[in-house]
């Protein structure tokens, strides 16, 4: 039986030339992952384990994006922890303050992460790097403080869904619709314990960008990883960023799929996920009885430069609806800068946004940004669950920067062509 | 390793916010967790659960919040063993890592009642229900996972792997 391009990249860090969908394998690990919130429990069970070593100093991320710049004492403390395990073990790739981005962007731009390789991280959000033709997927914290000893993890091999692309992105639709209406085809738990794999000729139709959004909210779907195959267009965005050697894996031409679900990207339009799941796709088209109070554009799904520039595009000589908030979030310092280099920044502050340094912030209902109750957000994050941006009354809408950007400039939720073609 | 015991069962997509609701949360002690183990959808649980029991579920057992603190609450109750059709995916690997056997069997899910006498065994993965006289084939776990849960979970297993050094 032949296997998918997941189960390939798992057998080979297993040390197996095969494995087969339920089966339990240890594996090792090129990079282990955490965040604020997450590194410091792993830390307390590292230590109270009684670890005097990390298994590669080279080998571990620690990245304080979620309440940082600090938010409060409690950040700040966590953060504290975290810096002194860095600073013990010599952590090559501890990013603070400063050089901080959201870790899902800032892995890949800074090259942390190439085909073929295998990631865990305590931060659910970890399967985005399968847009790079990785294995990745979320974990908890004690698996994490387990990994940072030990170099490997175990898994259970997942079987998987095919994802049959075809067709063309038509204007202003993008990555973000695409994953929108997947989710809303199969569910949050649609792809429960499994890969999503993408295959076909619509594949070299989406830029990095758009595979890295849609590879990000496969978690929101219940997928244990999203993978994508390694064409030119991975090859171009790695290149320059990752200096070691790596491996394009493919999956076998009889891999075995547990079913396929074919999309037509040439029929995907602007989709909007409503409150209170990532499920309840609709399209923007019918949201003008959706009066807004905020828009955020940002975060690990949608906070990158490609981003910026989608947002810019509608913002350009144009002002959020009168008693609209916008907060702009470029995801790493090196997005951030080039905004202001390409003139989004201006575009931003004109259109009366405010743009903030790197922080994952409002996606969670951390900090700059959160909602009162009977609040509206049309978000580009990932997660419209109860009360995920503020208030257990507010509501999250969850959509692409385009769509956002268009529905701060209405004042309701709308599709791009509505401010567009004014 | 086996076990033997009394079956309590439940039905399909038992959350964690069931398992150990979150107003306990603040504890970290195994005991005062496991006394409100279940107790939103089975009150008498935690009176009836004898050391050694099993606990038998539909599908998607654990889904809903990551916390650790469930699978510790079953396991710290008395429960020897968590069979389900099949599990959530970050309760799987919590529950195994902080040693909860756990087996995945639709038919043992769907054949097991409540109150079944049932014993399991986990080098071949074949669970024996006494009282009705049937065996259900689960998939056994392979032999680092069986260590890892002798041990008292991962953990416990690195630390041993690492004196042993
Ligand atoms: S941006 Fe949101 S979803 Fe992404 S890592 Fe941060 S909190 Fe999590």
């Amino acid at each position: 039986m032949g296997m998918t391009m997941t189960q390939k990249i798992l057998a080979a860090h297993a040390g197996k030339d095969a494995v087969r969908p339920g089966q339990l394998i240890q594996a090792k690990l090129d990079l282990v992952l955490g965040n604020d919130i997450t590194t410091p429990v792993a830390i307390n069970e590292f230590e109270s384990a009684g670890f005097e070593k990390v298994f590669d100093s080279k080998r571990i991320a620690l990245v304080m994006d979620h309440f940082t710049p600090n938010k409060d004492i409690k950040a700040a403390t966590q953060c504290k922890q975290c810096r002194t395990f860095a600073k013990r073990f010599d952590i090559d790739h501890f990013y603070d303050t400063g050089a901080v981005g959201i870790e899902h962007a800032l892995l890949p731009e800074q090259g942390l992460v190439a085909p073929g390789e295998a990631v865990i991280g305590a931060d659910s959000h970890t399967c985005t790097y399968g847009a790079l033709g990785a294995f990745s997927t979320g974990v908890g914290s004690t698996d994490m403080g387990a990994a940072m000893a030990a170099g490997e993890t175990w898994f259970k091999v997942p079987s998987a869904i095919q994802v049959h692309l075809t067709g063309k992105l038509r204007p202003y639709v993008s990555g973000k619709d695409v994953i929108l209406t997947l989710i809303g085809m199969i569910g949050v738990d649609g792809a429960r314990y499994q890969s999503l794999e993408f295959t076909g000729s619509g594949v070299g139709e989406l830029s990095i960008y758009d595979r890295l959004t849609i590879c990000n909210m496969a978690i929101e779907a219940g997928a244990k990883n999203g993978i994508f195959p390694v064409d030119d267009v991975t090859r171009a965005y790695v290149e320059g960023r990752v200096d070691r050697p790596w491996t394009a894996f493919a999956a076998d031409a009889d891999a075995e799929y547990e079913r396929t679900v074919e999309i037509d990207l040439g029929a995907v339009d602007c989709t909007v996920a409503y409150p209170h799941l990532p499920e309840n796709a609709r399209s923007a088209r019918s949201g003008a009885d959706v009066a807004i109070d905020q828009v955020v554009i940002g975060s690990c799904t949608n906070g990158q430069l490609a981003d910026m520039a989608a947002a810019a595009a509608i913002l350009k000589g144009r002002h959020l609806a009168p008693g609209v908030r916008g907060i702009i979030i470029p995801a790493t310092q090196e997005i951030y800068r080039s905004c202001m280099h390409e003139g989004y920044t201006d575009i931003f502050l004109d259109a009366g946004c405010v743009v903030s340094t790197p922080t994952c912030g409002p996606c969670l209902g951390g900090h700059m940004g959160c909602l009162a109750a009977g609040e509206r957000c049309v978000s580009t994050t990932n997660r419209n669950f109860v009360g995920r941006m503020g208030h257990v009354e507010s509501e999250v809408y969850l959509a692409s920067p385009a769509v956002a950007a268009a529905s701060g400039v209405a004042g309701h939720l709308c599709h791009p062509e509505e401010v567009m073609n004014k | 390793m086996n076990a033997h015991g009394t079956v309590h069962k439940y039905g399909d997509h038992v959350d964690t916010d069931v398992i150990i609701p979150a107003r306990y949360l603040a504890s970290q002690n195994h005991q005062e967790l496991a006394s409100h183990c279940m107790e939103d959808i089975d009150k008498t649980f935690i009176t009836r659960v004898k050391p050694g029991d099993l606990m038998v579920a539909g599908v998607n057992f654990g889904c809903g919040s990551s916390r650790e603190h469930a699978p510790i609450a079953i396991r710290a109750s008395g429960i020897d063993c968590v069979i389900a059709a099949n599990f959530a995916r970050i309760f799987y690997r919590n529950a195994i890592n902080i040693g909860l056997p756990i087996l995945e069997c639709p038919a043992a899910s769907a054949g097991i009642d409540d109150g079944d006498e049932v014993t399991v065994d986990f080098d071949s993965g074949v669970i024996t229900n006494i009282t009705k006289k049937e065996t259900y084939q689960a998939e056994p776990f392979p032999p680092f996972i069986k260590e890892m849960i002798a041990k008292g979970g991962l953990m416990a297993s690195l630390k041993a792997k690492e004196a042993a050094k």
